[in-house]
C-alpha cells in the first residue's frame, strides 16, 4: 500500500512548520497518483518475487490453464489448414434424363466446358458404364438378361477453385436446372462431416477455455484473498489515517496484474514448448505423405495476445477479491 | 471547532456508551477526557473520525455535520485527524519512516516533500536518528513517539490521542504531553483520553469527565 520509501534520501532535517492545512496543486497530485502506481506496481512485484515458490506455482497453474485451450486451438487451426491445403475434392456427378441421346450428351459437355466455374468435363455414355458395371460388379449374367440399359449418360463436372464449398454447391444447384439434367449429385459430404467435425471441436474447445477462465478468476481471487487477509491489519491502520478505497485497493489490483501477465508467460511458453516437441514426428509424417505441410506455431502475436489475456484475467480477478473482501475490512 | 450536541451512542448490544453528551472545543483548546474505564472516551474519539456514528444526535467538525459524510468522504475526513493509538497501529514489517510517511502517501505528496516532512516529524519527537529502524525494536514510549510524529505529519487541524502515555513511565508520560501543547500552541486543536489524572491535573488545560456516558464535569469552554 504504502509502497517501500527507501529510495527517498532527501534533504535531511527539514524546518519547522506550521500547522496551517497544506494544499497540493492539481498537477502535484496527478503526479503523486503516477507514484503511488509506480510504488504499489514495484511493491507487489516484490512480494511476488519474494515468494518465489507460491508465485511459480500460481504462475503455472494460470499457464497450464491458459495453455490447454490455446493448444487445442492450435491443432484446430493446423488441421484446417491442412484439409484446406488438399485438392478440391468436390465432384458433381451429373446423371441426364432418359431420353437424351449421345449428341445432345456431347454437346451439353461441351456447354458445360464453356463455363468459367467449371474446372474439367468428362463424360460416360450410358454404354459405357454398363460396360464399366458389368466388369467391375460381377452381375454381367443379370445385366445380360436386361433387354434394355437401365442406366442413364453421366457426365462428371469439376467445379472450378479450390474447396470453396459454397461455389460447388451454388454451381450444384445450377446444373441441376438443365432440362436435360435429371440429377445433379454433389459429392462432398465426407468434407461436410470434416467441417461439422472441426466445428464441433471448435465449440469444445471454446466450452473448455470458458470453463477454465472461470477457474483462472476464482483461483486468482482466491489467491488475492489470501493476500488481502494476510494484510488486514495494514488495510484497517491504511483506512484510519485516510486511505480511500482505491489507494488500497491499488497493489491488490497489481499482484493481480503480476499473477496474470506471469501466467500468461507461462502459457504463451507452455505451448511453444509441446509445439516444439511435436514438430519432429509431424515433419516426418508429412514426409511420408510428400506434404509441404509445415507446423503453424502461436507466433509472436498470439504469445502477446495470450499474456494480455493474463494480464486482463488477473485484474478481473483480483477486482473481484478485492471488491468482495476490501469492503468488509474496517477499522474497529 | 469541534461541537457534539446531545450525542447518544447505543451499541448493537443495547448497551448505551454515551448518554446526551454535549460540549464544544474551540479552535485553540487542548482538551482532557477522562473518566473510568467504559465511560465512554474511546467512543467519543471514534465518533469524531466516523469510526463511530451517533445514535442520536450531532457531531460537527469544523463547521460541518458529520451526519453529511458519506462513506466514500469518510477517508478525506480523517486526511484532516491526527490520531494517536494507544497500541501504537504501527506497520511492523516497514521502516520507521515507512510508518511516518503513509499520510503522506495516501494524501499524493512528492516523495522529496514527503522526505522532508518525514524528517521535520522525527526530529520534533526525537526520532531522527531511528528512520531506518523497524517498529518492534523500538521501546514502548519510542513506538509511540513514532505513531505521534504519523499523527502529525500530515499537519492536521485536529489531533486526537486514546491514552497516548497509557504504559509510559511519568517522566516519558510529562513528556510527550508537553509535545501535545506545544502543538496545541501552533494551532491544533488536541483532544486527549487520559486515565491520568496526576499528570493531567497538573497541565491547566480544561477536563472533561464522563461517567458511564453522561459528561459529568467540564462540558462548558
Ligand atoms: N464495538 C462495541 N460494541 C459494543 N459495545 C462497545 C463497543 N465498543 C465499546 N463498547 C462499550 O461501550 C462502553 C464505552 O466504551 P469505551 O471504549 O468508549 O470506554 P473507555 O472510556 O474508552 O474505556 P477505557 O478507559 O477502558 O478505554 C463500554 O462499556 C464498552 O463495553
Ligand atoms: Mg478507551
Amino acid at each position: 500500500m504504502i509502497g517501500r520509501l527507501k529510495a527517498t534520501r532527501s534533504v535531511p532535517g527539514g524546518r519547522r512548520e506550521g500547522a496551517s492545512q497544506s494544499r497540493t496543486g492539481l498537477r502535484d497530485r496527478y503526479q503523486a497518483w503516477l507514484q503511488h502506481h509506480r510504488l504499489s506496481a514495484a511493491d507487489s512485484m516484490t512480494r511476488v518475487i519474494d515468494n518465489p515458490v507460491s508465485s511459480v506455482m500460481t504462475w503455472l497453474v494460470i499457464g497450464i490453464a491458459l495453455a490447454l485451450p490455446t493448444g487445442l486451438n492450435v491443432a484446430l487451426d493446423n488441421v484446417s489448414q491442412l484439409s484446406s491445403s488438399w485438392d478440391s475434392p468436390a465432384q458433381i456427378s451429373l446423371f441426364l434424363q432418359d431420353g437424351v441421346s449421345d449428341d445432345r450428351a456431347r454437346q451439353l459437355q461441351a456447354e458445360l466446358d464453356e463455363r468459367p466455374d467449371v474446372a474439367e468435363t468428362r463424360f460416360v455414355s450410358r454404354e459405357e458404364a454398363l460396360d464399366e458395371f458389368r466388369t467391375l460388379s460381377g452381375f454381367a449374367d443379370v445385366l445380360a438378361s436386361l433387354d434394355s440399359n437401365p442406366l442413364p449418360h453421366l457426365i462428371l463436372v469439376s467445379p472450378a477453385g479450390a474447396a470453396a464449398q459454397s461455389a460447388a454447391l451454388a454451381l450444384r444447384e445450377d446444373l441441376q436446372a438443365y432440362p436435360d439434367v435429371a440429377q445433379a449429385v454433389l459429392d462432398m459430404e465426407w468434407l461436410q462431416r470434416l467441417n461439422s467435425l472441426m466445428e464441433l471441436s471448435r465449440r469444445l474447445v471454446l466450452a473448455v477455455g470458458g470453463l477454465l477462465v472461470v477457474g483462472v478468476l476464482l483461483i486468482l481471487g482466491n489467491t488475492i484473498r489470501l493476500a488481502i487477509e494476510s494484510r488486514r491489519e495494514e488495510i484497517v491502520i491504511v483506512k484510519l489515517v485516510g486511505g480511500s478505497n482505491a489507494f488500497v485497493r491499488r497493489p491488490f489490483l497489481y499482484t493481480g496484474l503480476w499473477y496474470g501477465v506471469g501466467g500468461g508467460v507461462f502459457a504463451a511458453v507452455l505451448v511453444a514448448a509441446s509445439l516444439w516437441f511435436l514438430r519432429q514426428p509431424i515433419s516426418e509424417l508429412a514426409g511420408l505423405y510428400q506434404s509441404e505441410f509445415r507446423l503453424r506455431g502461436l507466433g509472436v502475436m498470439g504469445g502477446l495476445n495470450l499474456v494480455i489475456l493474463g494480464g486482463l484475467l488477473g485484474l478481473a480477478g483480483s477486482w473481484l477479491a478485492v471488491a468482495r473482501h476490501l469492503a468488509d475490512i474496517q477499522p474497529r | 471547532m469541534i461541537s457534539f450536541d446531545r450525542v447518544s451512542k447505543r451499541y448493537a448490544e443495547g448497551h448505551d456508551a454515551l448518554r446526551e453528551v454535549s460540549v464544544n472545543i474551540g479552535k485553540d483548546e487542548l482538551v482532557f477526557i477522562t473518566g473510568h474505564s467504559g465511560a465512554g472516551k474511546t467512543t467519543l474519539l471514534r465518533m469524531i473520525m466516523l469510526m463511530e456514528r451517533p445514535s442520536r444526535g450531532q457531531v460537527l467538525v469544523d463547521g460541518q455535520n458529520l451526519a453529511n459524510i458519506g462513506s466514500r468522504g469518510i477517508p478525506r475526513h480523517r486526511r484532516n485527524i491526527g490520531v494517536v493509538f494507544q497500541n501504537h497501529r504501527l506497520l511492523l514489517d516497514r521502516t520507521v519512516f515507512d510508518n511516518v510517511a503513509l499520510p503522506l502517501v495516501i494524501a499524493g505528496h512528492d516523495h522529496r516533500e514527503v522526505g522532508r516532512r518525514v524528517r521535520a516529524a522525527l526530529d520534533k519527537v526525537g526520532l531522527l536518528k531511528r528512520e531506518r529502524a523497524m517498529p518492534v525494536t523500538l521501546s514502548g514510549g519510542e513506538q509511540q513517539r513514532v505513531g505521534i510524529a504519523r499523527a502529525v505529519v500530515g499537519k492536521p487541524k485536529i489531533l486526537l490521542a486514546d491514552e497516548p502515555t497509557g504504559n509510559l513511565d511519568p517522566g516519558l508520560s510529562a513528556e510527550i504531553m508537553q509535545l501535545f501543547e506545544e502543538f496545541n500552541q501552533v494551532g491544533v486543536t488536541v483532544l486527549i483520553a487520559s486515565h491520568d489524572l496526576a499528570l493531567i491535573s497538573r497541565l491547566h488545560h480544561r477536563i472533561i469527565t464522563l461517567r458511564d456516558g453522561r459528561l459529568v464535569a467540564g462540558g462548558k469552554s
